[in-house]
């Protein structure tokens, strides 16, 4: 199975297929990730969109090999990072490829940072961790460039700061900093934005697109946040349960959603245009993952389903659906059901503009 | 306001304006950002010296010990006669001004004697403390980082070296190997790791959970050197802490030893060995010059030590603010 978009003659930079995670605890398993297959071209944005717990974060610390083993178990694959598969890479020549070739940028910058340590050593430590012929003095002068470059002000005076010494859009901007430090093919960003203020949100976002633009990299965003996709990715795979559920283009994604999940999260967006009464919510919990549903795992939560027995007994798969891919076996019905469900809202929630 | 450094890339302003919301609101309180940027880096360890000089009995401990350290490495300048020496014509002589703390039994000056041992007990308690902190530090990294079933071997030899009543196994180890400074300060230290390792690798085990450590792996770090450069700089401070009162403690045990015969061999002075020639009463009774002195001077470089371990301890706990 194949997502790329068609037209597209090179070849997908990082292409996931079939991959799964399961944790091995105490009390049995849990089924993180379930088969999930997506892939990534240079220089594109993929936006990963899901509640906590839907495997969002894992699929991605899992093709690292980030994730602890046990209790982690990551089987599927292949997972192609430039012709290797990267679940059957030794750990020595995983670390070759983190940080260098694909680097992560953290959710929450002021744990990501060893308090003890200074800023600029730790961006030089990332330097050297790749090339022990970097010179200190080399490694420190790039620190201070990278730091300069992702608009830290006073770069040299703040290459001796620690940690607790910035701020903590400035800490996300180091952090970029470190990031992009050894020019990564690349960028996986775990919400990034998530523990910042919403007027730094918008800065740090705009820099990672910046950055983007001047380094080529492709970048995936991990966000639950629609508004945060909306701004900067160009394509979206919305993830529940472990599973991808819809694939897609971003302006589809808001003018017409294809899986009855994407439409709850849109339709839960709070909307300052309009008056609500009560904001939507989608109704119930995500489902336990030691004991995932035989069939669709939305479909208790679902307004499309309405109890029909194909929902509870057969797990849809992801079928194409014009220029975008979704898994619910009632997508034809979704046009009705988007009407619909604006019509409870009280507004056209395909506006487009969240 | 500020101008950036760096090439100007179009995000001049976005980095002034977002400088200034965030000192204003969030970090620093009515600081610009030159005042912030133009302060010195706090370092944590200078963080620590400043307040360790500020704790007053810790500071004077210090000091008592760096002198005590001097007399220790000049004895040869400093006494005032050899310690070995016999004066025959003065046995057990009260302090007089020829011998300041009168002479021993074997008409040995005492002052000299003490200045001498002062040498024994530093080495040991040095020694040992450091050798300790070293195979515990290893053993506790090791254990807390890669934890299975190293941990388990690991944790487990612990608990046997615990539970076993360490004097009397110190003392037969002396006995089979022949009393020596080296003898002492190894089964010394062999018996003061496992309290290191437990702390070291109980702090292991909170700091491999942090994300610093996540993303040291993510951008690239090896095992190895994510515990040198994040693991071991978190355990130093209160491994300090422990390796000062491991010190005192072989102090202690290499007094004992002494006292009871299996410390260094004879003619050489140390403290406990001095103490081992008060064991009768009339000594103890009519003869306090040849006690008192080794007992006030091991009593007060433990207390020494351990005022120093408590500064210490107070200087690195984060939660002091002073």
């Amino acid at each position: 199975m194949s997502l790329a978009e068609s037209g597209s003659i090179s070849p997908p930079l990082l292409s996931v297929e079939n991959l799964h995670v399961t944790f091995h605890g105490g009390e049995g398993k849990v089924q993180a990730v379930r088969g999930v297959t997506w892939e990534i071209r240079s220089g594109e944005v993929l936006g990963i969109v899901g509640e906590s717990g839907s495997g969002k974060s894992v699929s991605v610390a899992s093709i690292l090999g980030l994730l602890p083993s046990p209790p982690a178990v990551v089987s599927g694959g292949p997972v192609t990072f430039e012709g290797k598969n990267l679940l059957d890479l030794r750990e020595r020549e995983l670390r070759s490829i983190r940080g260098k070739e694909i680097a992560m940028i953290f959710q929450d910058p002021m744990t990501a940072f060893n308090p003890v340590q200074t800023i600029g050593h730790q961006i030089s430590e990332a330097i050297r961790v790749h090339d022990r012929t970097v010179k200190r003095s080399a490694a420190r002068d790039r620190s201070i460039e990278l730091l300069s470059m992702v608009g830290v002000p006073s770069p040299t005076t703040r290459y001796a700061q620690f940690p607790h010494e910035y701020s903590g859009g400035m800490r996300q901007r180091a952090m970029i900093a470190m990031a992009i430090a050894n020019h990564p093919k690349l960028l996986i960003a775990d919400e990034p934005t998530t523990a910042l203020d919403v007027t730094i949100q918008a800065q740090v976002l705009e820099l990672l697109d910046v950055v983007r633009k001047e380094t080529d990299a492709a970048t995936i965003l991990i966000t639950h946040d629609l508004g945060v996709i909306a701004e900067v990715a160009d394509r979206v795979l919305v993830m529940y349960a472990g599973k991808v559920v819809e694939s897609t283009a971003i302006l589809p994604l808001f003018q017409s959603p294809r899986h009855p999940y994407t439409l709850g999260l849109l339709a839960s967006l709070p909307r300052l245009d309009v008056d609500m009464e009560t904001l939507f919510s989608i109704p119930g919990q995500p489902p336990d993952m030691s004991h995932p549903p035989p069939g669709c795992a939305f479909a208790p939560r679902c307004s499309l389903s309405r109890d029909r027995s194909i929902c509870r007994a057969q797990d849809p798969p992801l079928i194409r659906v014009g220029d975008a891919w979704s898994a619910c076996h009632f997508v034809d019905e979704m046009e009705g059901e988007v009407a619909a469900v604006s019509q409870e809202v009280g507004t056209d929630i395909r506006a487009g503009e969240s | 306001m500020i101008r950036q450094d760096g090439p100007g890339d179009g995000l001049d302003v976005d980095a002034i304006v977002e400088a200034s919301i965030a000192t204003g609101g969030e970090t620093i309180d009515d600081l610009s950002v030159d005042e912030v940027a133009a302060r010195p880096p706090r370092s944590p360890f200078k963080v620590a010296m400043r307040r360790f000089m500020k704790h007053r009995l810790a500071l004077i401990s210090l000091i008592f010990l760096v002198l005590l350290g001097l007399v220790a490495v000049l004895a040869p300048l400093v006494a005032p006669a050899d310690p070995n020496a016999v004066d025959l014509r003065s046995l057990r002589a009260p302090p007089s001004p020829g011998h300041i703390l009168g002479t021993d039994s074997a008409g040995r000056d005492v002052l000299s004697r003490l200045i001498f041992g002062a040498r024994v007990s530093l080495t040991v308690g040095v020694a040992a403390a450091i050798s300790a902190a070293g195979i515990g530090t290893i053993l506790g990294l090791t254990a807390g980082f890669t934890r299975g079933w190293v941990d388990t071997v690991i944790m487990r030899v612990v608990d046997i070296f615990l539970s076993f009543p360490s004097l009397i196994v110190i003392l037969l180890l002396v006995a089979i190997l022949g009393p020596s400074v080296t003898t002492i300060v190894v089964v010394i230290a062999l018996f003061e790791w496992p309290t290191s390792c437990r702390i070291v690798r109980q702090m292991t085990l909170a700091l491999r959970e942090h994300d610093f450590v996540l993303a040291a792996r993510a951008s690239g770090s090896s095992n190895f050197r994510i515990m040198r450069r994040h693991i071991l700089s978190g355990v130093t401070s209160p491994l300090t802490v422990v390796a000062t009162l491991l010190s005192a403690q072989a102090i202690l045990l290499e007094a004992a030893l002494s006292f009871l015969g299996l410390g260094v061999r004879p003619p050489q002075a140390s403290w406990g060995g001095m103490l081992n020639e008060a064991q009768s009463i009339t000594v103890l009774a009519g003869l306090p010059w040849l006690w008192l002195p080794p007992g006030i001077a091991i009593a007060s470089t433990v207390l020494a030590i351990n005022f120093v371990g408590d500064g210490l301890r107070d200087a690195f706990d984060p939660r002091q603010t002073r």
